[in-house]
């Protein structure tokens, strides 16, 4: 019941988002605005850098020591009357949460942002079975009511002009007055505000992610700016966090450290308006909060990757500056990637999480420029594993013959230095003559996937490896 | 064998352990007894008096409203002036907070103050804060009767009384403070709020006032010391 997956249509997703104008509309905005408040608010805190080797060093501490940290988050929670539940995969999650929800006899359930809840696609299969979940996050409202995935993790609903979200308002809003304005973000955010105000009174459950689980005090952190979390986890009778066993950190201190990179790495704050520290359910003399708090511990498949190249994944604190950073995700958005988590963490997590079977081109949708690397806060080799994956996408055959017949080909050149060196002088040589009047070719042979979108500059006659060889002899 | 069971056993898997090695153990637990403090910034290690300088200056950049008292009495004054400001009605609620309820709001003829359960329909609350945080202008408010969390999101307008005292350097400075008062068991909620709810979502443009309050206002009483 989780989305479909279309991550092997990437090449046609792509095509379709770069000729969509009102998506490139809405994505020409990421690069200005996420790139530039981060790197002023990196400047402005001499320790950054030394902050971000720290936060990498907590987390690897953590998923080294994952089974025993799990095991102290889960005494301590259940110390203060709150309930741990592990699931294996998405289908179990889903039946706990369900399970909950028919206990209490839910209508509706109001939902702060979850990842995880979008992972095991629990909107579609709460109403499958007679429970309204209501997005609260404003870009998770926007998009419910289109009945899209989001296209950003922590900005759901990037790809979406003020226009687009008017339009769907007025769809949507059943008693909203013909002449009110929709215009400006402010009006639309209010509509949205004045909407949603009735359904966080109403809701018998609030569902909300997790940021982190502090292992020394049993808690559940959410760091968000609406405050929608808040309201989600404050006012119904339950409060059920979706986690995922990546999410817990030993104390309070190493949460200080995950603080000082998320909220400046993701979106240039200082910090975020609210980060809040939950543990167990209402006291009992407690004015407010949930009678019950449930916390779900999801694998689906994580643990798998404990072992194996891509651990260095889970340390993946969700900020998504490596998908803001990406010329891939910059040109098609999120959608292209065809599941629930696009840019390069999601090209590296989607084919660990629904099978490299499955998931097509997305391991090739990187130019491996590096830049993701450069600004994880919890510094993830992100264009290495990527890079793994095409081994292996290579390894089971799973790679077009043509990309397979070029590899083999060019392997073969690479084994043989000399044999190289002269069949690329013979190439760069032949290829010089040929384009020596234009400088450049409209067209080559075996190149049209590079000459059907532009020129294809004429080399200069030498090789790379001879101009090396020179060089040292005159040095 | 039940979820917990099977996950566990393909964490341990995983790691390549069996979960009852005795140094792993031992990491585990010093760590969390010792909960050591990292790297912590510059910023959040000033003397008393620059501190609360920039305390109100970050408070500030995280646009919100800063107003500065010289003692607790001086509060009611200040929440008055706040609700006139921006031509609000003057009623607002708190908690059962001793410090709130010991100031002289009755010298505020024109205010009301309303103690008891958070009403949906209160337009404005105040809170006291049991800390602040000086390295991100941040205000630190603890769940319970005193100050009920749902007065810190949903009134559409926040006033948060801290004294200069309370203030901290940093995050880090404020868990010793929650293990001094709370001990092992963390009150249900911590909020850490900076500044007026907001949201960026409809092309990514800054709108201030999205599902919590619309306006924070900080009383900061007193001096440093």
């Amino acid at each position: 019941m989780s989305a479909v997956v279309t991550s092997p249509a990437f090449k046609a997703n792509a095509k379709a988002a770069l000729a969509d104008t009102e998506l490139q509309k809405a994505l020409a905005l990421v690069e200005v605005n996420f790139i530039v408040r981060r790197r002023a608010a990196a400047d402005q805190l001499p320790e950054f850098e030394a902050l971000r080797d720290e936060a990498r060093d907590i987390k690897d501490h953590a998923l080294a020591h994952l089974d025993l940290y799990l095991e102290e988050y889960e005494k301590r929670v259940v110390a203060h009357g709150g309930h741990v539940h592990f699931a294996v995969d998405a289908e179990e999650a889903r039946r706990i949460v369900l399970d909950v929800c028919r206990r209490l006899g839910a209508k509706t359930v109001t939902k702060g942002k979850t990842m995880i809840g979008e992972e095991i696609g629990i909107n579609s299969f709460l109403e499958a079975n007679g429970v309204v979940p209501i997005e609260t996050d404003l870009g998770e409202y926007l998009i419910q009511l289109r009945g899209e995935l989001p296209s950003h993790i922590i900005a759901p609903a990037v790809h979406l002009t003020k226009a687009q979200v008017a339009a769907d308002f007025r769809r949507c809003h059943a008693d909203l007055p013909r002449d009110r304005d929709l215009t400006e973000p402010t009006t639309l955010a209010a509509e949205a505000r004045t909407v949603l105000r009735q359904k966080f009174l109403a809701a018998d459950v609030g569902i909300t992610g997790a940021n982190f689980l502090i292992a020394e005090t049993g808690s559940s952190v959410i760091v968000t700016n609406e405050g929608n979390g808040d309201l989600t986890q404050t006012l119904p009778k339950a409060h059920i966090v979706l986690a995922s066993i990546d999410k817990v950190v030993p104390t309070l201190e190493d949460l200080s450290q995950l603080l000082r990179v998320l909220a400046r790495s993701a979106t240039g704050q200082e910090a975020s308006v609210y980060t809040t520290v939950s543990t167990g359910p209402r006291r009992a003399d407690d004015p407010d909060g949930p009678n019950e708090y449930h916390v779900v511990i999801l694998d689906n498949g994580r643990s798998n990757m404990l072992g194996g190249q891509f651990r260095d994944i889970l340390r993946c604190i969700r900020c998504g500056a490596c998908m803001n950073h990406c010329p891939v995700y910059s040109a098609v958005g999120g959608h292209a990637y065809g599941w629930v988590y696009p840019g390069p963490m999601g090209a590296v997590m989607t084919p660990a999480l629904v099978g490299i079977d499955k998931t097509g081109h997305l391991p090739n949708a990187s130019t491996f420029c590096g830049r993701c690397e450069e600004v994880c806060p919890v510094r993830i080799p992100l264009p290495k594993m990527l890079r793994h994956w095409r081994e292996r996408e290579f390894e089971r055959r799973l790679s077009p013959a043509t990309v397979r017949a070029g590899l083999r080909f060019w392997a073969f050149f690479a084994r043989h230095p000399r044999l190289y060196g002269l069949a690329t002088l013979v190439f760069a040589r032949s290829l010089a003559w040929f384009g020596r009047r234009r400088g450049r070719f409209r067209f080559l042979p075996f190149a049209r996937g590079w000459t059907r979108h532009r020129d294809f500059p004429a080399p200069m006659g030498s090789t790379f490896q001879a101009q090396w060889r020179s060089r040292r002899r005159s040095s | 064998m039940s979820g917990r069971d099977t996950v566990m056993a393909s964490i341990r898997r995983g790691l390549g352990v069996s979960g009852r090695e005795a140094p792993r153990r031992q990491a585990v637990e010093s760590r969390i007894a010792g909960h050591p403090s990292g790297l912590r910034p510059a910023r959040g290690q000033l003397p008393p008096k620059e501190r609360l300088e920039l305390f109100v200056t970050m408070v500030e950049r995280s646009a919100a409203t800063v107003a500065r008292v010289g003692a607790l009495d001086d509060v009611p004054a200040a929440v008055a002036e706040f609700l006139r400001r921006h031509n609000l009605p003057m009623r607002a609620q708190r908690g059962a907070d001793a410090s709130l309820a010991a100031m002289p709001w009755a010298a505020e003829t024109t205010l009301a103050i309303d103690a008891g359960p958070p009403d949906p329909a209160s337009l404005a609350a105040v809170s006291r804060a049991m800390a602040g945080i000086t390295e991100t202008g941040t205000l630190v408010l603890a769940s319970g009767p005193d100050n009920p969390t749902s007065l810190n999101f949903l009134p559409d307008n926040h006033v948060v009384v801290v004294t200069a005292a309370d203030v901290a350097g940093d995050f880090d400075a404020v868990w010793a403070r929650l293990r001094e008062k709370y001990g092992e068991s963390l009150p249900r909620a911590v909020n850490l709020v900076t500044g007026p709810s907001r949201t960026a979502d409809i092309e990514q443009t800054l709108v201030i006032g999205a599902h919590g309050p619309r306006r924070l206002h900080v009383v900061v009483v007193g001096e440093a010391e």
